[in-house]
């Protein structure tokens, strides 16, 4: 609501001194209407229209988390997931997922996003085992991918990060992540995956985000997912 | 041989967003180190790592990206006040931004006492 706020004032001109009482009706009832229009339709959105977005780096387990929740609540899977990284490289969207814990209802549009990255080599790819012509493909789709995640960032009404808990979560891409959906003041879950790993640490991505609420889970095995969905509640609710 | 280019703060103060990351990256793809003072806004930090994508080409394989930031860890009481205070004083001035291009350096690890820059091996005929 403050960004809209800060944007209604931005969008409205000031009034001119020598008509001032009068324009300043005119002003105060537009800003008026404006308020109420976006409360409408900030109401209407949080009722039908969330965007859930599932961002972090590669290989963090995003699409596995996608299936997770959609064969959960919708019976089918979403994504392929693969070993080699960059595997989600378009933005895929499933809509109308609606997920039930303790007696609520969560009903909302899920995005998962190509992991985000600083770098892109294709020879990465012909190292796991794949073709020049292929990887280097496959190196183009993925920078466009990266691309397009971040564009969609202000789409997103709240994001589950989803992090490697066998990783260093104090990666300069995972905090250039969670200060962006911070500075535009969208709600974050951290979810640190791949707890089913003997060197996963989750208390260690906990340190690293103090201020968020961090959830150990598998997605793959589905441990923990029962709190991750009551997480869930918290930040799309 | 590794160049570092020191990128004084004031020199990007004046410049809006689009144009501090075309500035910045137009150096790392002339193979440099940028060292800059302060940092950049968070979303200047996202439209670095898009717009370094969008210049993958050839030998530029993108960015390593590394914000040292005074504020991050172990502070409380009477630090945290002095470094909001700087903060509010000096803006996005304080801390260190370091971004190189992705065919020099490897990784970049910081803990709160050190940095290592892990560059690639040059060699020479």
């Amino acid at each position: 609501m403050g960004t809209l706020f800060l944007n209604r004032k931005l969008f409205i001109p000031k009034p001119k001194k020598d008509n001032l009482t009068v324009k300043s009706g005119v002003y105060m009832i537009g800003a008026l209407k404006n308020l109420i229009n976006k409360f409408l339709r900030n109401l209407f959105k949080k009722k039908k229209d969330i965007k859930l977005g599932l961002y972090g780096p590669p290989n963090g387990g995003k699409t596995t988390l996608a299936n997770r929740i959609c064969k959960d609540w919708l019976g089918e899977d979403m994504g392929e997931v693969s070993n080699i990284a960059h595997e989600t490289r378009e933005i895929q969207i499933k809509e109308q997922i609606s997920i039930k814990s303790k007696g609520r209802e969560l009903d909302f549009n899920l995005v998962d996003t190509p992991g985000i990255a600083t770098k892109i080599d294709y020879e990465e790819f012909v190292r796991a085992g794949m073709k020049e012509k292929e990887a280097k493909q496959r190196a183009k789709e993925a920078t466009k991918g990266i691309i397009d995640a971040i564009k969609w960032l202000d789409e997103m009404d709240a994001v589950i990060i989803v992090l490697d808990a066998t990783k260093d979560p104090y990666t300069q891409v995972n905090i250039t992540i969670v200060g962006n959906l911070q500075a535009r003041k969208i709600p974050v879950l951290i979810v640190a995956n791949k707890s089913d790993l003997k060197k996963a640490d989750i208390k260690k991505v906990q340190a690293a985000y103090p201020q968020y609420n961090v959830i150990g889970i598998s997605a793959k095995y589905g441990q923990n997912i029962e709190k991750f969905y009551e997480a869930l509640f918290e930040i799309a609710a | 041989m590794v160049t570092f280019q020191f990128v004084p703060y004031y020199e990007i103060e004046d410049l809006g967003s689009a144009r501090r990351v075309k500035k910045l990256i137009d150096i790392v793809k002339q193979n440099k180190i940028v060292l800059l003072q302060g940092r950049l806004k968070k979303e200047e930090e996202t439209d670095l790592i898009a717009i370094a994508m969008e210049e993958v080409k050839g030998k530029f394989k993108g960015i390593e990206l590394a914000v040292i930031n005074p504020e991050e860890k172990g502070q409380n009481g009477m630090k945290k006040m002095r470094n909001n205070f700087f903060n509010m004083v000096l803006g996005d001035r304080q801390g260190l931004t370091i971004i190189g291009p992705a065919s020099v350096v490897k990784d970049i690890k910081k803990d709160p006492t050190k940095i290592e820059l892990l560059t690639s091996e040059v060699r020479r005929r």
